[in-house]
């Protein structure tokens, strides 16, 4: 089994480890500024050496967030974050691996693996910025845009319904499931912070408002339905309460934290960790074990 | 017959019936009895019925190089195997068979054909049924007709049913011996002499040696989608890679198998995925992704009839300029066909070298008669003792002036003592950092981004940047050339016939090529096992000297010979093909390469055009 490294959160790292060379190119007042702040101070009070720290995302606005964090980082291909990051941590468990995206890289181009990683349970955390829209290709309906909303791509309204991603990732076995809104720094700091110390896939699905695109799911339009699950006693390991939970939208909208299990992880399960992470074995076999793999074809 | 000291073996059924293990005795009996064996099992997309067959050329002397044309003896499993090829089975041959329930009749023979008919049911009584009871009363029959060791046979069957199962191994020993017997008292030898040289060989597939030269050469992490014929490198991998601290994973589908190494890579763990075609072109964004972030990985891509689904299970050379055109853009990659089963072993760990110390992706190039067929190999062939090198990996880090990270706004400003991921280097090669390595922390980007790794496509595309960084990546081909060979040349360097082919291809070229030698022609062989870069120079030369030039590819539209005269100008003279997805047969090869060399030089515009079936 390999070692297992829960962070503690008793030393932090100052905020200013994980302030980069660039500065993030976003719209003024998009909800993605929200995620990198927060998402910042959560590595830091949690303690988290900005070396051994990985950020992984696709494609889209959302996902040049990794070129905002000082960290190692990669910006892959659109819809296959999920993937790179499942070999980051494989190649490594050493690693905290975060993943970054938004709702058209995650849950269009990149379901597949969304609904893969979670019944994985690879210990490593899915942020997803969820602004409703297709922003960097200017303002088609993403597959979790509302019925009826009007879009570049849907301009007689949206005659599809809305993937409730939430909900599939509890059905889909994340062993951490999430809602955090942009607006609410001081909640969402919280449920990263504990999205990443769990031991397994956590998925925070970040209401994160594109102010350019989507004039109808803005920050007003939130503040008028959100509301903490904690303040309402939810109880989060309860799965059949998280699943009713994930299922309320339009009228009241419930933030925090739906669901939370223990359960052994990928890297916990694979032998092949009992010789330590993958990245730092010697290569290669010993002139015995070769023999006898040798021989065994005569 | 033609060659006394080697034979060839057909074994005919439906699938489910056990052919190929059945196929896997006899063969391992032979190679323990230090004969050459090449064996290929020519099998359909069903799991149960349809007909399958599994052949093998077994020799001693010199190494048996394809499992041979029309059979000496046809052991026929079921009636339509009789039907398919009793008429095949060479003069002075045998056909083997249940005669409880087959029977040969209306069947035009060879001259003195023996039919061996078993009555099984018989010979069998006082055991306990079991559907593959009439194979192993033929495979003994078999072993009495080739003059097959008894013992080594025993021991071959001892071995395959492990020690597991040692009372199953007992019970087809028992039984196999009955066929032995019967066979001795009603039939007479082959005339054949399969004399070994005592050198127990080992039985090897090309897949096989993908996955075995692959954990040799250090690769920690395998990655794959099941997809014919690509999968027997995730099954040889599956049972053992753990305990040798490798990861083997399967993925949802290939998009996860190819970027999943790349992240894998990325650590710094030797990364390989393998797939056909199909699960190929789900791959490609992910190869020009790790071309982009300069992370090396490996590809095998073991190529099967196509297009699209195409022909599954049956073999084909038609994805060359899949492989070639792979991803949008313009990136450094090399592309290694290997040219046998051992020669995989050797192209995977070249490989993954390649792949580290020029940090691209560089693509194997199989296909299903190579990686599927097996074929022995003599001790030394293949060793423990090879090579790994990793590339320029700096374990760390110390800049010039730590950059002050006490600033309040979103960014801190830029310290030229910081480490640059993609410096500029006159080979193209960045030294890399691993993950973990304290000062040195980047981001990999897919888009265009500077030396440091910060990407220059969003706020202003910077053009003297792109190019420098263009010309920075595409300088590692010069590397690539400079590290991987031009083509194998065999035969005199003067000759009046050239045959020309790639990968698989060059066994059967040489046994056509041998067999042509014998005959008094002067013939040489230009062999492809670097596809990319093509060597064109070196290539160009060579070609300049040869007579007449006679192209041989399974595939339709002769893609070598299209990337030598895209990369040389040269032009073939004659165009020899075959896409029936079976591989190329030893008599109708030769009989097609006597017609071109008959024909000469074609003056036409276009090369002559022969397909082969």
């Amino acid at each position: 089994m390999p070692e297992v490294t829960v962070v503690k959160n008793t030393t932090t790292t100052p905020i200013t480890e994980f302030r980069s060379k660039v500065a993030p190119d976003w719209c003024p007042g998009c909800g993605d500024f929200g995620v990198l702040s927060a998402l910042q101070k959560a590595v830091s009070n949690l303690g988290i050496d900005n070396k051994d720290l990985v950020v992984v995302s696709g494609i889209g606005c959302s996902s040049n967030l990794p070129g905002f964090i000082k960290s190692y980082g990669m910006h892959t291909l659109h819809g296959r974050s999920i993937a790179v990051a499942t070999g980051v941590k494989l190649g490594n468990p050493d690693l905290n691996v975060v993943i970054t995206g938004g709702d058209g890289d995650g849950f269009g181009i990149g379901v597949g693996h969304f609904i893969h990683a979670m019944r994985r349970n690879i210990n490593m955390t899915y942020i997803v910025m969820n602004n409703q829209i297709y922003g960097l290709t200017t303002g088609q309906a993403s597959p979790t845009t509302g019925r009826d909303h009007k879009t570049k791509s849907t301009p007689l309204g949206n005659i599809e319904y809305p993937f409730r991603p939430e909900g599939v990732a509890l059905m889909g076995g994340a062993t951490f499931v999430a809602r955090g809104f942009s607006g609410d720094g001081t909640q969402l700091t919280q449920i990263y912070e504990k999205a990443i110390a769990h031991k397994g896939f956590s998925v925070v699905v970040t209401m994160s408002p594109c102010v350019t695109y989507n004039k109808l799911n803005t920050y007003s339009w939130f503040r008028e339905r959100v509301y903490k699950l904690e303040e309402e006693n939810h109880d989060t390991n309860n799965f059949e309460g998280a699943i009713k939970k994930s299922l309320e939208w339009d009228n009241r909208i419930p933030l925090g934290i739906f669901y939370q299990a223990d359960k052994p992880t990928y890297e916990e399960s694979e032998a092949a960790y009992r010789l330590g992470p993958l990245s730092k074995q010697k290569l290669g076999l010993s002139k015995e074990d070769w023999n006898t793999l040798y021989e065994s074809f005569k | 017959m033609a060659n006394q000291n080697r034979t060839v073996v057909r074994v005919g059924g439906a699938a489910g019936d056990g052919i190929a293990s059945s196929g896997d005795i006899v063969t391992k009996t032979a190679a323990r009895m230090g004969l050459w064996v090449y064996s290929y099992n020519s099998y359909q997309s069903v799991i149960r019925g349809g007909h399958v067959y599994y052949q093998m050329q077994i020799g001693g002397g010199d190494k048996v190089l394809s499992h041979g044309d029309d059979p000496d003896v046809l052991i026929a499993l079921n009636q339509d195997t009789i039907k398919r090829h009793a008429s095949k089975v060479k003069e002075n041959g045998a056909i083997i068979f249940n005669s409880d329930k087959i029977k040969v009749e209306n069947i035009p023979l060879q001259k003195n054909v023996q039919l061996l008919g078993l009555p099984v049911n018989d010979l069998t009584k006082e055991f306990e049924r079991n559907p593959i009871m009439q194979n192993t009363v033929d495979n003994g029959a078999l072993v009495y007709l080739l003059g097959l060791k008894w013992p080594t046979f025993e021991g071959a069957i001892q071995s395959i049913f492990g020690k597991k199962k040692v009372e199953v191994a007992q019970t087809n020993i028992a039984v196999a011996k009955r066929g032995f017997e019967f066979a001795k008292t009603h039939f007479k030898p082959l005339n054949v002499s399969l004399k070994g040289d005592g050198k127990i060989r080992a039985v090897v597939t090309g897949n096989s040696m993908f996955a075995f030269g692959a954990l040799t050469g250090g690769c920690k992490f395998y990655a794959a989608y099941p997809m014919t014929p690509a999968s027997s490198i995730m099954h040889w991998l599956a049972p053992r890679a753990s305990k040798y601290g490798m990861v083997m994973k399967q993925m949802e589908d290939e998009l996860a198998s190819m970027n999943v190494i790349v992240g894998a890579s990325f650590t710094g763990v030797r990364a390989v995925t393998g797939t056909s075609g199909g699960g190929f072109a789900l791959m490609t964004e992910g190869i020009g992704l790790a071309a982009m972030l300069e992370t090396p990985c490996v590809v095998v891509h073991v190529m099967r009839g196509g297009p699209s689904t195409g022909l599954p299970t049956k073999t084909e050379q038609a994805d060359l300029f899949q492989d070639i055109g792979a991803s949008q853009g313009d990136y450094p990659k090399a592309i290694i066909a290997p040219i046998s089963a051992a020669d995989c072993y050797h192209a995977i760990i070249e490989a993954m070298n390649l792949s580290e110390k020029y940090q691209t992706p560089i693509i194997v190039l199989s296909d299903l008669y190579l990686s599927e067929h097996a074929e022995t190999v003599t001790d030394g062939e293949i060793s423990s003792d090879i090579k790994i090198d990793r590339g320029e990996i700096l374990t760390e880090w110390k800049p010039s002036d730590p950059a002050k990270n006490d600033s309040t706004i979103w960014f801190v400003p830029k310290n030229p003592g910081d480490y640059l991921r993609y410096k500029d280097t006159p080979s193209g090669v960045s030294p890399r950092v691993l993950p973990g390595t304290p000062n040195a922390m980047f981001v990999s980007a897919s888009d265009e981004h500077d030396e440091e790794g910060i990407v220059i496509s969003d706020v202003f595309t910077d053009e003297e940047i792109r190019v420098k960084m263009m010309n920075k990546r595409m300088r590692k081909m010069v590397g690539l050339e400079k590290d991987t060979k031009g083509p194998i040349v065999t035969g005199p360097t003067e000759a009046d016939v050239t045959l020309i082919g790639f990968g698989s291809t060059y066994q059967g070229l040489e046994e056509v090529r041998l067999a042509l030698e014998k005959k008094g022609t002067k013939v040489n062989h230009i062999h492809f096992r670097t596809m990319w870069p093509i060597h064109a120079e070196e290539t160009e030369a060579l070609l300049k000297k040869c007579k007449l030039t006679i192209d041989i590819e399974a595939n339709f539209t002769n893609q070598l010979a299209k990337l030598i005269r895209m990369e040389t100008g040269y032009k073939v003279d004659h165009l020899v093909r075959k896409y029936d997805g079976e591989p190329f047969g030893f008599e109708d090869l030769l009989k097609e390469v006597e017609a071109c060399i008959k024909k000469g030089r074609v003056p036409s515009k276009s090369a002559d055009l022969v397909s082969v079936r």
